[in-house]
């Protein structure tokens, strides 16, 4: 097998929390927002990343680029861990690996035109390219992403939201990255634009053979995106499998219950759907449950989910629960 | 005698680029027990048609039409009239929860505070039914917890409080603006499950305001498609999906990935969302639409009933779309 673009292992991210009331002395309470996650990421593979807030998606997207402190390794073509790089050192990978942020204005410098925007990672990363090679693959990247070219003087306040997500894509790919990692691209986005950012998303994927590591709540985009899908809760991995597999035979309780929590556009699926109730809350990740996370609302839950963190077993479709028979699994 | 009957109900906002018309000429009726979604995308009007019902436009916004609540017009009444007529009549819960609650007041004081101004009861008699109310929305310990404030619950356990603040009077109207929007997949389906069981037990016509078609698919018995402010169809919710007969309706429900299918590329509607401040004449879908003409810019077809409770409004025939 060929080497993964991207090998994370034992990925493990904690914050550090005061609280109202403690004292200058009191140790902080450590929130663990990512423990212990474990992927491969293939060259033109998309990996989609779903779970609820406050599960760690995004403090995972930015762990692998050093936007937040983590512990673990993520290693790069099998040979350079990115977590231990000082700052020099990963400039050369931050054009390789770029990203696409949630909220398109917000992730926009207002001040800037969008041609300013687009081009700041070249003039960044190439620093020798002339002005005009400059704006010229500016305004190649514009068309590409569906903008016109006409319009690089404009500011973002001139665009719409799918428009300004266009940019934020452009500002992404100018620099020809191998990895582009989406934080919940679409989700600001209304039905019919979604739709148009998405497939723009897939079609630039496989024309660059880009790798992507996709963020959303929404599991029907995951879906329609992704190659395979890892599913997140409170900062631990339950279940990575193939797209297909995932949605069709999910193994998983947590994965069960979110798959059938998603409304389906069609009244007589919907009415006769049975949905699976997760009880109670989310617990608070300053306070995480012992053995398995989910077990406090897992409705198959044993005495061995308490005591025994379950690993991940499985080739290809990975599940982490005791109550899963890993033998029946890999027949289907 | 429709509970509520909305008649050529415009609003219009006043800014300093010029005028906007936010909602163009919509009637419906509402029936007891109903359960009535109005979808559409931003800028299509949905919020500004609830809160025009419900009397709280901005200060520019003006509202036309007629709004008939019992056969009482609602529309522009004086403040003191529709003080009466909110939450006895008709009540209304919002998108989001953390923003439309009082921070700084326990949620025992914000809910008493309804029964006491609306029922003149006594604080502890106030007290004693939103204990009720909030075991009724099943939260947890009620007992307990309504002497919170808000920041203690979660999204999800706030969206209930709403809920439950908003039917303390037994309203027979409830209007819930995007009510899961802000909230993730599982306690959506949490909430809408609630809402359902709710209005069964209630009995209280319910119009569902949201952008996503699977939990209009869930929830209601009737369904409007706005956009840019205009009905562009309206019919009960199967053969709305089974057969959708406007063109912009077609667009949205083939624009959306689902988790039950396997699709390659989604259909994608053109285009950009309408220009708040054109023209209300002529069909505002036109610019994106497969099948416009010169005249649809001009022009749009009213409202008309083509089959049974079904009704569209497009200039184009049936048989033109097919």
């Amino acid at each position: 097998m060929s080497t993964p673009l991207l090998d994370v292992r034992d990925l493990r991210v904690s914050f550090h929390i005061r609280r109202d009331g403690d004292m200058p002395w009191t140790r902080p309470t450590e929130l663990k927002a990512l423990n212990g996650v474990n992927f491969t990421l293939n060259p033109g593979e998309t990996l989609g990343i779903v779970g609820e807030s406050g599960c760690g998606k995004s403090t995972l997207a930015r762990a692998l680029i050093q936007m937040v402190p983590a512990t673990g390794s993520v290693l790069w073509e099998g040979k350079t861990n990115l977590l231990t790089l000082n700052a020099v050192e990963m400039l050369k990978y931050r054009s390789a690996i770029q990203m696409v942020f949630q909220d398109p204005l917000a992730s926009l410098n207002p001040r800037m035109t969008v041609g300013q925007i687009i081009s700041e990672p070249l003039r960044t990363h190439h620093p020798n390219l002339s002005r005009d090679e400059v704006k010229q693959r500016v305004q190649n990247m514009m068309e590409r992403v569906g903008l016109l070219a006409n319009q690089i003087n404009r500011y973002p306040h001139e665009f719409s939201g799918g428009q300004c997500q266009r940019i934020g894509i452009a500002r992404a790919l100018i620099v020809g990255p191998r990895l582009l990692i989406c934080d919940e691209p679409v989700s600001a986005l209304d039905v019919s634009i979604q739709a148009q950012v998405i497939n723009l998303l897939a079609e630039l994927q496989r024309d660059l053979g880009l790798a992507m590591i996709f963020i959303a709540h929404d599991l029907s985009v995951v879906k329609h995106i992704s190659d395979r899908v890892m599913v997140l809760y409170l900062g631990r991995t339950m279940e990575v499998a193939d797209a297909r597999a995932l949605f069709a035979h999910a193994a998983h309780p947590y994965t069960k219950a979110l798959l059938s929590a998603v409304p389906i556009p069609d009244p007589v699926k919907e009415r006769a759907k049975k949905i699976i109730p997760l009880d109670g809350e989310l617990p608070s990740p300053m306070a995480p449950p012992s053995g398995c996370v989910f077990r406090t609302r897992c409705n198959i839950a044993i005495e061995r989910c308490i005591h025994e963190v379950p690993a991940l077993l499985g080739v290809g479709h990975e599940v982490a629960c005791h109550r899963v028979d890993m033998a029946a699994l890999d027949l289907v | 005698m429709a509970l509520l009957d909305v008649k050529n109900l415009s609003v219009a906002f006043a800014t300093n680029d010029g005028t906007v018309n936010a909602v163009n000429n919509v009637s419906f009726q509402l029936d007891r027990g109903e359960t009535l979604g109005i979808v559409g995308e931003s800028g299509s009007g949905k919020s500004q048609l609830s809160f025009a019902i419900m009397g709280l436009l901005a200060k520019n916004g003006r509202a036309t039409g007629s709004v008939k609540l019992e056969g009482q017009e609602v529309l522009n009444a004086p403040i003191k009239e529709l003080n009466r007529l909110r939450a006895t009549k008709i009540a209304m819960i919002f998108q989001d929860p953390m923003t439309s609650l009082n921070p700084y007041m326990r949620v025992s004081n914000q809910m008493a505070e309804v029964l006491i101004h609306h029922k003149g009861v006594s604080k502890a008699v106030a007290l004693s039914e939103c204990v009720r109310m909030l075991d009724a929305v099943k939260i947890p310990d009620a007992k307990g917890r309504i002497r919170l404030y808000p920041h203690e619950f979660s999204g999800g356990m706030r969206q209930r409080v709403m809920i439950a603040m908003s039917l303390l009077c037994r309203p027979e109207v409830l209007i819930a603006d995007e009510p899961t929007t802000a909230l993730d997949v599982t306690v959506q389906a949490q909430i809408m499950a609630l809402l359902s069981e709710l209005q069964k037990e209630f009995g209280m016509a319910t119009i569902l305001i949201t952008h996503d078609l699977g939990v209009i698919a869930g929830f209601c018995r009737n369904v409007i498609v706005l956009y840019g402010g205009q009905v562009m169809e309206k019919a009960p919710v199967d053969p709305l999906f089974a057969s959708p007969s406007h063109p912009y309706t077609r667009g949205l429900i083939s624009a959306i990935p689902r988790v039950d299918t396997h699709g390659e590329v989604l259909v994608t509607i053109p285009g950009a969302p309408p220009n708040m401040m054109r023209d209300p004449k002529g069909c505002p879908f036109a610019p994106r639409c497969g099948y416009a003409s010169d005249d649809c810019l001009d022009h749009l077809a009213p409202l008309s009933e083509f089959a049974p409770d079904r009704f569209r409004a497009c200039n184009r025939s049936l048989e033109e779309l097919a």
